[in-house]
C-alpha cells in the first residue's frame, strides 16, 4: 500500500460562491473524506488558507500570493493510502473541488523509503 | 473526527449577522468589506472543519475568526487606516478586537439597524429587496437572480447602484429617531411584504427558494417584534398574514410541482402550528388606533385558514375586502372582493358588480367572469375563459384556466 497526495487547485471559493453553496461544499468534502476514512485509506489532510500567503522568489524576493494571473491555486491536500495510482485517482474523482470548472486535483505518489526514490 | 451535524443554512444565516455587525462598525460605505470578511470566514471554516472536525461551538468559532479578520483588516489596510479609521464610530478608541462586538444583543441590534438602512426611502424598492436578500439573508448573486427570476448581471448592477446610493446619500446604519420610527417602518414593512410575496407568488418552480424567501421575510419581521421600539401592531399584523399564508405551503403544490388552487387543497396538509402562531400575532396586533392594510389582509388570510365554506366566513371576507379596498385599492383585491360577494350573496349579484370593474386587460378579470357565468350561461363562460387564456402570461395561469374550460360541459 502506497501513500498518494491529492493536491487541490481551485479558485478562492469566497469570491465565487454564496454562503449556502460554501456550506454545501464543506458538507460534501466532509462526506468525501469520511468515505475514504471508512475504507481506512485516509492518512491526513488540511486546507491551506489564502490569507497571509507569501511566495518567496529568486534571491529572496517575497510577494503576496500566489495571486495575480493564476485563478486556480493550491487550496488544500489530502493524503490517502491506495494500492495503485488508479485507486488514488478514483478517490480524487470524488472530490467536490472538481465541481468547479477549471479546478483540478493533482495525484502524486509520496516517496517512501523503499530505495526506489 | 467530530461529526456533529451542522445547522442547515448556518453560513447563510451567519453571513447576515456578521455582515450587519461589521458594516455597522465600519460604516455603510464599507459594506462590501464587511461582506468579504464574512465570506472569508466561511472559507476558513471550509479549509479547517473537514479535516479537524466541526468545532463544538461552530458559531462561536466563526465569530472569533470574523472578529480577528476584521481586526487584522483594520490594522493592516493602509487605506483603511488613513481614511476610514478616523471616521469609524467610536473612532477615538483604539481599534482592537473588543470593538468587534458579536454578542447576541449587538447582532440583533445590528440586523435591525441594517434593515432600516437598507429600507431607506431613498433606495428604490426593488433594490431594497435585493439588498435585504444579499446583506441580511446571505443569498448569493446567483441565488437572488434565481429567486427574482432575473439574471446575474441585472442583480449585480442593481446591488452595485443601491450600494452607491447608500454611500452617496450618507445613510447611517442606525435606528431612526423615535418620532420617525413608525413612518420609516412603513417602508420596512412594504419591503418585507414584497419579499414574502416574491416567494409566495413567484413563478419559479424551485420550491426551496420560494419557501426560503418567505421564511426569511418572517424571520426579519420577527426581528422587529423583538425590539420594543419596533414592535408595533402593524408589524404583528404583517407577521400574522405571513404565517397564515405560509401555513398552506405544503398543500399548494402537487407531486409534479404544479399549483393546487385553494379550493382543491388538502387541508390536512395545512401547518396548524403556523396558523396558531399567526393567531398569536393577530392578537398582539389588535391594539392601538391605526388599522393597517396588514391588519385587514391578515383578517382575510385568517378566514382562509378555515376550509369549510360557511356564510359567516365569506361574509367576513367580503367585509374585510370592502375595508381593504378603501385603504389600498388593487385590481386583485377588487376581483377577490367580487369573488367573495358571489360566495356570500349570489353569483347574479357578483356578475353585476364584476361587470362594473372593467379590468379589460387583466386575465383574472375574465377568469372570474368565466367562473361566475359557468352555471348560468356556458357559452358566455367559455368566451370569457378563452379571453382570459389569451391574456394569461404564466404557465400556471394558463393551466388553471384550461382546467376551468374543461370543467364546462
Amino acid at each position: 500500500m502506497e501513500q498518494y497526495i491529492l493536491i487541490f487547485r481551485h479558485q478562492d471559493g469566497s469570491k465565487i460562491a454564496s454562503p449556502e453553496q460554501m456550506q454545501v461544499w464543506m458538507k460534501q468534502t466532509m462526506d468525501w473524506i469520511g468515505g475514504i476514512a471508512a475504507q481506512n485509506k485516509f492518512v491526513q489532510g488540511n486546507g491551506l488558507p489564502f490569507d497571509e500567503a507569501r511566495v518567496v522568489g529568486h534571491q529572496g524576493v517575497v510577494t503576496n500570493g500566489p495571486f495575480g494571473d493564476i485563478k486556480e491555486t493550491i487550496g488544500g491536500y489530502v493524503i490517502v493510502r491506495a494500492a495503485s495510482i488508479d485507486e488514488a485517482v478514483e478517490f480524487a474523482k470524488g472530490s467536490p473541488v472538481l465541481q468547479g470548472e477549471g479546478n483540478t486535483v493533482e495525484v502524486r505518489r509520496v516517496a517512501s523509503r523503499d530505495g526506489v526514490h | 473526527m467530530d461529526q456533529s451535524a451542522l445547522i442547515p443554512h448556518l453560513f447563510r444565516t451567519e453571513f447576515g449577522r456578521i455582515t450587519s455587525v461589521l458594516a455597522w462598525r465600519f460604516g455603510i460605505a464599507h459594506i462590501e468589506v464587511a461582506e468579504d470578511i464574512a465570506g472569508e470566514t466561511f472559507l476558513a471554516a471550509m479549509e479547517t472543519w473537514p479535516y479537524k472536525g466541526i468545532p463544538d461551538n461552530p458559531t462561536g468559532w466563526l465569530y472569533t475568526v470574523a472578529a480577528n479578520k476584521a481586526k487584522n483588516y483594520l490594522a493592516r489596510d493602509t487605506n483603511f487606516q488613513k481614511k476610514i479609521v478616523p471616521e469609524l464610530r467610536r473612532g477615538e478608541e483604539a481599534v482592537n478586537a473588543q470593538d468587534i462586538d458579536l454578542s447576541p444583543g449587538n447582532i440583533k441590534d445590528s440586523q435591525l439597524r441594517m434593515l432600516f438602512a437598507i429600507c431607506h426611502p431613498a433606495i428604490p424598492q426593488e433594490a431594497q429587496i435585493g439588498l435585504a436578500l444579499r446583506v441580511l439573508c446571505g443569498l448569493g448573486i446567483d441565488e437572488i437572480a434565481h429567486a427574482l427570476l432575473s439574471n446575474k448581471e441585472t442583480i449585480n448592477k442593481r446591488l452595485h447602484r443601491a450600494k452607491e446610493r447608500l454611500r452617496d446619500e450618507g445613510i447611517i446604519i442606525d435606528l431612526p429617531p423615535a418620532a420617525e420610527i413608525e413612518q420609516r417602518l412603513d417602508t420596512v414593512l412594504t419591503t418585507l411584504y414584497l419579499l414574502f410575496n416574491e416567494g409566495y407568488y413567484s413563478e419559479t418552480h424551485d420550491e426551496m427558494i420560494r419557501e426560503d424567501l418567505c421564511r426569511e421575510a418572517i424571520r426579519l419581521a420577527s426581528l422587529l417584534t423583538e425590539s420594543e421600539q419596533t414592535n408595533i401592531p402593524a408589524v404583528n399584523a404583517l407577521l400574522a398574514l405571513m404565517c397564515f399564508h405560509a401555513s398552506r405551503f405544503a398543500a399548494r403544490r402537487d407531486s409534479e410541482g404544479d399549483m393546487v388552487l385553494y379550493a382543491d387543497q388538502d387541508e390536512s396538509l395545512w401547518d396548524q402550528q403556523l396558523i396558531a402562531r399567526g393567531v398569536g400575532y393577530i392578537n398582539a396586533a389588535s391594539r392601538g388606533e391605526r388599522l393597517s392594510r396588514y391588519h385587514v389582509e391578515a383578517g382575510i388570510a385568517y378566514w382562509h385558514t378555515i376550509k369549510e365554506d360557511t356564510p359567516e366566513k365569506w361574509e367576513n371576507i367580503l367585509q374585510l375586502y370592502n375595508i381593504l379596498l378603501q385603504i389600498q385599492y388593487s385590481p386583485v383585491a377588487a376581483l377577490n372582493r367580487t369573488f367573495a360577494l358571489a360566495k356570500a350573496r349570489s353569483k347574479e349579484e357578483a356578475i353585476t358588480e364584476a361587470e362594473k370593474l372593467q379590468l379589460t386587460t387583466n386575465p383574472y378579470y375574465y377568469t372570474l367572469l368565466g367562473e361566475l357565468y359557468a352555471d348560468q350561461d356556458q357559452a358566455k363562460a367559455r368566451s370569457y375563459l378563452d379571453k382570459a387564456l389569451s391574456l394569461a402570461v404564466t404557465r400556471a395561469d394558463r393551466r388553471s384556466i384550461r382546467q376551468k374550460l374543461d370543467r364546462l360541459s
